[in-house]
């Protein structure tokens, strides 16, 4: 028999007791090094009601136990694009198959796979308890390495996506030192709309694995509002956009070079909007 | 969930059609429950982390990590794993089919998560595309491979089962893309037979022992315990150098109920040390004072299984103290730096030597002369088996069941550190899931014997990735300086190499990458002067021992590199520069060596030449084109070489090889050369049914057992094919002389095994038969029998270095294009062209999968790998290539004879990854000007190359 809980019930578990929270255990598990797993954990995947993408009121709401895949399978607004890609390159199939989205930024790791793509879709966190329901900011529900605003008995329940950014242009790339299962050297993801003369009128830039939690390159964004959407950004990204990244020489890149490539990638996914934009113009 | 904090909980689930009800913790691994509660031993566990997909399964048809899965997420489901899919499943089937014909499994330890992975994907995809099968595929590593006939199978499978007519095939033939053959023939009396016998040598039939590897049925180091047999679990230092002292350990067992007993290096009956070479034997089973590495042994907790947790092993009363170490070679040569071992002045291990002629006189004179300093990083061998097996006492004769690449050589080890007679102990071999190398050291196999010895019961281990890779042997990290001359004509007048390796903190195979290397250094070609000096240097780091070419590998980055500035240098093309300079019959060695027929260099190199012609221009077009259009994707296309001398540096290596037909007519062949994946199960029985002149499904063959086979040597120095095989065909030879004997019969005589009796049919006189019922039966059961052995002729090497220290080498050249982003440094493979001088290939679909699996392991070592003690001791930190980073590989099969070679045919094993990372380099170099000293080439030393060569 599967094992189902009613929500109401997981978090009095959590209101009772310091219960660590299991969801896809794909971050669970390797992070033991082999040690026994806890007798008693809150399993998020025996709540059937955190199972679902849904587009409730004016907001798309992702549940706490949607994993990868389950994205990836189903038919989305064109916003999600980003979020998408980031979920293929989500080490890979097996893990896609069990991780959540939800996992991946209680996790909090520098390089998780989710946070750009989520951080461009101006994404809200839903926290639930006994006490009630509160939504922070995804940028600030992540405050540091592996560190969240999540208290010891809130459970994050879901992820809120605005649908007026449904028909905006994402992209989101990847850059790793192999093809699969691959932690990240960086990672960046971009949001733009354009009006009928492809003016951009809002744009967002997330860039992670460059500094302790993804961040939102916002000089960039302000500077691409208001520009025509065409071949006059091929130069737009400067060093001086980058500034307030601060990574970190490790075993995968150097910090320079980190910096360097999301310069190079960032002005790739520029241009890239900008020659669909043209061959939109021109079709 | 229960909300009660029961210690166990009732699951129930489906498991491959039965239902099953299990009570366990309920955030158990699912790999746990399935191996050791339901024995399903098809699930495999490489890492424990997901990092490696060596466990999936489907549940409820998806297709997830075991090893990440709680077994409470899983109640209520169906979960199916390979050797239940193998037997209901259609698609499992088919894919099963296709990877045995394909050779798309070796060591066979990743094929159930590779098989399970394209289950899923075949199952709403019948006819994947390669893309496709690379995105379902990706979350499973493969270290033996290359991935390429994996993908070749998923990709064909449902074409190949849609076509497949077998019914007239006695032994299956792989199915391949075709390899080129070259013309070299060899003719003799055996050989004019060898077409008409059945999977006889030279046929690409599959692997004798696949069956079991596609099915799930193939028992590896882990998958043979009796199910009560008591846990051993290792104490390690958590400091590269440290003291310690242990608390009251009987105390500590007292105090733990289920715990059996602790050992430490006072409960060694024999001698507390251990090594692969004799004279340079200096690692303890147990640290006694000091340990010498992060993750050395100091002790160890033998207890029942069910009270083996974190908590009891944390519990375990020891206190460390940190102590300075040395981590590099620099540290430990330092002036006045303190010594890893007492008695070893300036932290040297040993030196080695090859010097013909005079070097300094004539780079000086050279007309052109080029220097380079290369640097290559500790790598880890990472096949999907970690360490893993299991002892039990027999009376006063202990037996171990494990995982090895040498039986006999551990056997004799252990008989050391139990203090024991060689005879009362017996290894015998599980599959090995790859080895490379680091499976001829000891490792897990004291800790259970000993425990097993003192116990009187049966005691299993299994290492942690995390162990395995902390205390396992590695590829010895190298510093190398490089000098070389040539003439105004383009010929080599000199080469001069000095190497320093990293040892760690053991000798392990160091005296061996010491030696090998000064023969190797110059590649296959003539040098009139030519000097290789190395040392070997300890430091506080995990032993550097036997990897795939023993420093061969690292040697060519140095020598491979600076030809190609060399040739540049020179103006004249890199090819021609190689072929020019190419080793040729009857032109001395490096050390004085002379062959006369057998050099295969050049053909290899020349086989080659049309293809480096075509993409030279190819590649040439695209990047005027790039440029012209400011696209920042650049070509390259690199070429380098590779030669390997098979078996024991100047020392004897014999195998033997023993056969026996029992009075039923069956023939049984002792087949004690360990197969890792690598197929001596196969090419060895090959060569001895051709020798004995029998289709190759007459022989029944016993696998490698100390008790039951002789010592046919340790599967290294790429020397079975050549050794082995040799002894297996005078075996087969020698049994076939006792029949023909027997019936007074004609040498070109077909020989038929029948119930009971032979029977003999010579062209020329009427059909003969021996009775085998006659026939006196000895103490093995068998009424005929021999045991053959052979040993290659070599003469050591004098103080320069100066003998004959292989009998045979084997050639390679390795031609790769690829593509380089020049604005973020990354490097796309686009394809490799592999030729190779095998002598005579036994069997062409294994070579193909030798060739592949090792131009793998060499794209890891070229662009990837880097083993740093303390922070990458997992296979998420530590990167293998995955199957989207092996390209499409072309391999041309090239035979020159060898005299020496059992039907001419030379090693293979090790060749494959030699010129392949600088054939790498090159490329880069080609494409965009980036020159990469220290690898690997990741994207930023490949970018900051790229800036500082247009600087």
């Amino acid at each position: 028999m599967k094992n189902v809980l009613e929500l109401e019930a997981a978090l009095q578990f959590l209101a009772d007791d310091d219960v660590q929270v299991l969801s896809g255990g794909t971050d669970y598990y390797p992070a033991l090094n082999d040690a026994t797993p806890a007798s008693f954990l809150l399993n998020v995947q025996s709540l059937p009601e955190l199972r679902s993408i849904e587009l409730v009121g004016d907001d798309w709401r992702i549940g706490a136990g949607v994993t990868w895949s389950q994205l990836i399978n189903m038919p989305m607004p064109e916003c999600f694009n980003a979020l998408k890609l980031a979920a293929r390159e989500v080490g890979s199939v097996q893990i896609q198959n069990s991780a959540t989205i939800v996992g991946n930024l209680c996790n909090a790791s520098p390089a998780a796979d989710g946070v750009p793509a989520l951080l461009v879709l101006n994404a809200r966190i839903e926290l639930s308890s006994v006490n009630g329901v509160r939504v922070v900011d995804l940028s600030e529900f992540i405050t540091g390495v592996r560190s969240t605003v999540l208290r010891s008995h809130e459970l994050v329940t879901a992820i809120l996506i605005p649908n007026a950014l449904a028909s905006d242009k994402t992209e989101f790339v990847k850059l790793g030192s192999r093809t699969y299962l691959v932690i990240s050297i960086v990672m960046c993801a971009v949001r733009i709309r354009v009006d009928d003369a492809y003016r951009i009128t809002d744009a967002a830039i997330a860039v992670g694995a460059c500094s302790p939690v993804a961040k939102r390159l916002t000089e960039l964004e302000q500077l691409l509002v208001g520009r025509t959407c065409d071949a006059s950004l091929a130069n737009c990204v400067s060093a001086e956009h980058l500034s307030n990244l601060s990574p970190i020489d490790d075993v995968r890149a150097t910090a320079e070079y980190r910096l360097q490539a999301t310069r190079v990638l960032l002005q790739r996914m520029i241009n890239g909007f900008a020659d669909h934009a043209t061959t939109d113009a021109s079709a | 969930m229960s909300p009660a904090q029961s210690k166990s909980v009732d699951i129930a689930f489906v498991l491959n059609g039965q239902r099953v009800n299990v009570s366990v913790p309920a955030y158990t691994r699912l790999t746990d429950v399935l191996r050791d509660q339901l024995q399903q031993k098809d699930v495999k566990v490489g890492c424990n982390a997901g990092d490696c997909g060596a466990c999936s399964v489907l549940v409820d048809g998806k297709n997830v990590c075991a090893c990440l899965t709680a077994v409470e997420q899983v109640g209520g489901t169906r979960v199916d794993t390979i050797s239940g899919l193998t037997t209901t499943d259609p698609s499992a089937k088919i894919l099963s089919n296709a990877f045995l014909r394909y050779g798309a499994a070796q060591c066979g330890i990743c094929t159930p998560g590779m098989l399970v992975s394209a289950i899923a994907l075949l199952r709403t995809n019948p006819k994947p595309t390669e893309q496709e099968v690379l995105d379902a595929l990706g979350g499973v590593l493969c270290r033996c491979t290359g991935y390429r006939k994996i993908i070749d199978a998923v990709v064909n499978a449902t074409e190949l089962n849609e076509q497949q007519n077998v019914s007239d095939q006695k032994v299956p033939v792989a199915e391949s893309e075709g390899v080129g053959a070259s013309g070299a023939c060899f003719t003799s009396r055996i050989d004019a037979n060898l077409a008409q016998i059945d999977g006889g040598v030279g046929q690409p039939i599959v692997r004798l022992d696949g069956l079991e590897k596609v099915t799930g049925r193939d028992e590896f180091g882990d998958d043979v315990a009796p199910a009560d047999a008591l846990v051993c679990v290792v104490i390690r230092s958590p400091y590269h150098h440290a003291g310690f002292s242990f608390g009251d350990l009987k105390a500590y067992v007292a105090n733990h109920a289920g715990v059996t007993c602790v050992l430490t290096s006072e409960d060694i009956p024999g001698i507390n040390r251990h090594g692969v070479i004799p004279p340079f034997q200096d690692q303890p089973v147990f640290a006694e004072e000091n340990a010498r590495f992060k993750g050395e042994a100091v002790a160890a907790i033998v207890a029942r299984a069910e009270v083996l947790n974190s908590e009891l092993v944390d519990a375990f009363p020891i206190s460390w103290t940190e102590l300075n170490a040395h981590l590099t070679t620099e540290d430990a040569r330092t002036d006045g730096a303190s010594l890893v071992h007492a008695q070893k002045q300036g932290n040297v291990l040993c030196r080695g030597r090859v010097k013909k002629g005079e070097v300094d006189a004539a780079l000086r004179q050279s007309h052109c002369v080029v220097e380079g300093r290369y640097q290559t990083d500790f790598i880890e061998h990472a096949y999907i088996e970690p360490e893993a097996g299991y002892a039990k006492r027999v009376g006063d004769r202990l037996e171990v069941f494990g995982c090895t690449q040498t039986p006999h050589m551990n056997r004799d080890s252990l008989a050391d550190i139990l203090g024991l007679p060689a005879d009362a102990i017996r290894i015998a071999a599980t599959s090995t899931g790859g080895g490379f190398g680091s499976k001829l050291d000891l490792s897990y196999q004291p800790y259970i014997a000993l425990a097993a010895w003192v116990t009187k019961q049966p005691v299993r281990i299994t290492y942690t990735r995390r162990e395995s890779m902390q205390s396992t042997t590695k590829r010895h990290p190298s510093k190398m300086h490089v000098r070389i001359g040539a003439n105004a004509q383009g010929k080599l007048t000199a080469l001069d190499f000095d190497g320093e390796f990293n040892t760690g903190a053991y000798a392990s195979w160091g005296p061996t990458v010491a030696n090998r290397v000064p023969v190797h250094a110059s590649g296959p070609y003539y040098l009139p002067n030519y000097e290789a000096n190395t040392t070997a240097i300890y430091t506080h780091t995990v032993p550097a021992g036997a990897f795939r070419g023993f420093g061969v590998p690292q040697a060519a980055i140095a020598q491979e590199c600076l030809f190609d500035q060399l040739a540049d240098k020179l103006g004249i093309d890199r090819l021609k520069f190689r072929i020019d300079n190419a080793l040729d019959n009857n032109q001395e060695t490096g050390t004085g060596q002379v062959f006369s027929s057998s050099v295969g260099i050049k053909p290899c190199l020349t086989s080659l030449q049309s293809t480096w012609d075509s993409l030279s221009s190819t590649v040439s077009e695209f990047n005027r084109y790039a440029q012209a259009k400011h696209e920042p994707l650049r070509r390259g296309i690199g070429i380098a070489s590779g030669w390997y001398g098979c078996g024991n540096t100047s020392l004897p290596n014999p195998s033997c090889i023993k056969a026996g037909i029992k009075s039923d007519g069956t023939v049984c062949l002792h087949q004690g050369a360990v197969d890792i994946g690598q197929g001596s199960n196969t090419v060895i029985t090959q060569m001895f049914a051709s020798a004995l002149g029998v289709d190759i499904g007459s022989i029944t063959r016993l696998s490698s057992d100390t008790d039951i086979t002789p010592d046919a040597g340790k599967t290294s120095a790429s020397r079975q094919t050549f050794v082995s095989g040799n002894a297996a065909r005078l075996s087969g030879l020698a049994l076939r002389a006792q029949i023909l004997r027997l019936s007074n019969c004609d040498s070109t005589s077909v020989i038929e095994f029948e119930p009971n009796r032979i029977v003999i049919t010579d062209g020329n006189a009427p059909q003969q038969s021996i009775d085998l019922n006659e026939l006196r039966v000895d103490d093995d059961g068998y009424v005929l029998s021999v045991a053959e052995s052979y040993d290659p002729p070599t003469k050591a090497l004098d103080e320069n270095g100066q003998g004959q220290p292989y009998a045979i080498y084997g050639y390679a050249a390795h031609l790769v294009e690829l593509e380089v982003d020049i604005e973020l440094g990354s490097v796309k493979l686009i394809g490799f062209h592999a030729a190779h001088d095998v002598g005579k290939a036994i069997n062409p679909n294994l070579i193909e999968g030798q060739i592949q699996g090792g131009i793998a392991q060499g794209i890891g070592l070229a662009l990837m790998e880097s083993f740093i003690p303390a922070r990458t001791e997992n296979l998420h930190d530590y990167l293998i290539p995955t199957i989207g980073d092996v390209p499409p590989i072309q391999s041309i099969i090239v035979e020159v004879h060898d005299e020496h070679g059992p039907y001419g045919a030379k090693g293979l094993g090790e060749h494959v990854l030699i010129p392949t990372a600088p054939a790498i380099l090159n490329a880069i170099r080609h494409a965009c000007g980036a020159q990469i000293h220290h690898l690997p080439a990741t994207p930023d030393k490949v970018l900051s190359a790229i800036q500082g060569a247009s600087a």
